[in-house]
């Protein structure tokens, strides 16, 4: 039935394309403003060029495989993050929010948590991202990172930072009462500081 | 002299630091299959060439960095009791 149908418009169509083809009458209105019509042609050609290039690039890096050094587990619950070292030593802790004091007016409010993850930088770093009960995300928007936490799968992502400093960010994923109160916080410091703080 | 001791320590990095290595068997975001066929592995190696077998240890420190401790300790429990889903 479907077969027919192409059959029928790729028919039609040819036909029509035959008789324009053969005929012999010219529509004078037709031939005018060449220059234009290239010109609105090769343009808008140029300008995908210049979009395609990057984006392109920025696709195939994305997708590039390299040897993390450290892998970090983080896993959503309702409502903290728990995070799971796991390579030499075990270091696993919960990160809460901690709660906005209108004395302390230079913390920023919903986005400071009572531990850090604390990671070396320059340092290609492999992140599992899981949930414990509900769906979560886990994201931090300055390393263009965000992977979905779902219960039974682990998501694996991976990052690289280039300055010590906190990077924030909050759960991205409905997750019930407390879902704007889960954030995020990465403490990047140098590599000797992190073998320090995890021993 | 600092910058000496820092590179000392540098050195050091790059052996105390390592995980689970890419798998190319699991090149995409889900790493679930991963962890699974690590832990599963080095039961299966554990039971075939005996407990001293260092070889094992690879497949130990895969399924550990990847795998959540909650699902190490479940799966630790189903097999003490006989219920573990995968053939070991």
């Amino acid at each position: 039935h479907t077969l027919m149908i192409i059959t029928m418009i790729l028919a039609m169509v040819l036909y029509f394309m035959a008789s324009m083809i053969i005929n012999e009458l010219v529509d004078r209105y037709m031939l005018e403003g060449q220059t234009i019509e290239l010109m609105w042609t090769i343009a808008p050609a140029v300008i995908l060029l210049f979009i395609t290039t990057p984006s392109l690039r920025l696709l195939y890096l994305m997708d590039e495989i390299h040897n993390p050094i450290m892998t970090i587990k983080t896993i959503g619950h309702q409502w903290y993050w728990s995070y799971e070292y796991s390579d030499f030593v075990n270091v696993e802790f919960d990160s809460y929010m901690t709660p906005y004091e209108s004395d302390n007016k230079s913390m920023f409010r919903l986005l400071e948590t009572d531990n850090h993850v604390t990671l070396p930088m320059h340092s290609f770093i492999r992140i599992i991202v899981t949930a414990a009960d509900v769906l979560h995300s886990w994201t931090i928007p300055s390393l263009g990172i965000k992977a979905d936490a779902t219960p039974g799968r682990l998501n694996q992502s991976s990052f690289m930072i280039n300055r010590p400093g906190l990077l924030y960010g909050q759960c991205s994923e409905i997750c019930g009462a407390n879902h704007s109160f889960m954030p995020i916080v990465i403490e990047s410091v140098s590599t000797e500081s992190f073998i320090e703080w995890i021993k | 002299m600092p910058s000496l001791a820092v590179m000392a320590s540098k050195k050091e990095v790059p052996q105390e630091l390592s995980t689970a290595p890419f798998d190319p068997r699991f090149p995409n975001q889900n790493q679930t299959r991963y962890c699974w066929q690590s832990y599963v592995d080095y039961h299966r190696c554990r039971k075939l060439k005996g407990e001293d077998y260092a070889p094992c240890d690879y497949f130990r420190k895969c399924y550990e960095s990847l795998c959540p401790f909650a699902w190490v300790e479940k799966w630790d429990t189903q097999r003490e009791e006989n219920r573990f889903p995968g053939k070991i």
